[in-house]
């Protein structure tokens, strides 16, 4: 699918990083008119997502994630975000909700959080090579809403 | 982040405020258990109304001071939270165990 609009960065796995990914995806986000909720669904799956990779790909050297926003035809907001680290070994094991390899300040929420802000998603891994998490959300958006409030009168 | 706190009656209250992210996280938690380590509350409050963003790292920050309070026999009850960090909250069924207050109580 051709995206209307696209945005990639790239930068090192850094935990300061997680509020500069959320805040990309949520100004990119803000030409699909999302309403306030869909912007903090966003912003938290974003932040789960980086997060991760911060955490877990890189335990112990600092690599690069990318994060890749695509704007697509029916106001779609695409969001991908790949590392080049370990990869997970047990990916089901992974999504099992407050399942964490992480330390305390982890809570294992991370994959059913972005599970179920987002419409849809996708995780694959390769031990030693990488990992990639892609979620789609349909935004509202202006239009989408006038019509809602044209019906309704 | 500067934690501003209350004492009364054995109940302390943190008032948290900002982004609570994986990068603050730890940060949050030390700040909270030194409280609790000094005061020696029965319960703990955490007043969320100040927080403008909320991922999971929310979550552990909750738990952790739970785990805290329960050495003490005391616990823990959540105030004044956004719509957002809600959302988050409830996603990780944390009404089932810390008690939830009014999602923002008149001044």
């Amino acid at each position: 699918m051709k995206p209307e609009n696209e945005l990639n960065a790239q930068f090192p796995s850094l935990s300061a990083n997680e509020a500069l990914a959320r805040q990309l995806a949520a100004a990119f986000a803000a030409q699909m008119d999302p309403t306030l909720e869909e912007l903090g669904d966003l912003k938290t799956a974003v932040s789960e997502a980086v997060t991760n990779a911060i955490v877990h790909a890189y335990p112990d050297r600092i690599g690069p994630v990318s994060l890749r926003l695509r704007r697509l035809a029916g106001n779609v907001l695409e969001i991908t975000v790949r590392d080049r680290g370990c990869g997970i070994p047990d990916v089901a094991k992974a999504r099992e909700p407050m399942f964490t390899t992480g330390g305390a300040e982890r809570s294992g929420m991370g994959f059913t959080i972005m599970e179920s802000f987002m419409n849809s998603f996708s995780l694959r891994s390769a031990p030693g090579k990488g990992t990639t998490v892609k979620m789609r959300k349909k935004l509202t958006g202006r239009d989408q809403g006038s019509r809602i409030k044209d019906q309704g009168t | 982040m500067q934690y501003t706190s209350l004492l009364q009656d054995k109940r302390l209250t943190i008032l948290l405020s900002g982004e609570i992210d994986h990068h603050s996280a730890r940060e949050t938690m030390e700040a909270i258990t030194a409280k609790i380590d000094v005061y020696l509350p029965r319960r703990c409050v955490l007043d969320f109304g100040a927080v403008s963003f909320m991922d999971s790292s929310g979550i552990a920050i909750v738990i952790h001071t739970l785990r805290a309070m329960e050495e003490l026999g005391g616990e823990v009850w959540l105030a004044n939270i956004p719509a957002q960090p809600m959302k988050v909250l409830r996603a990780a069924g944390i009404e089932k165990l810390v008690r939830l207050g009014a999602e923002r109580s008149p001044a």
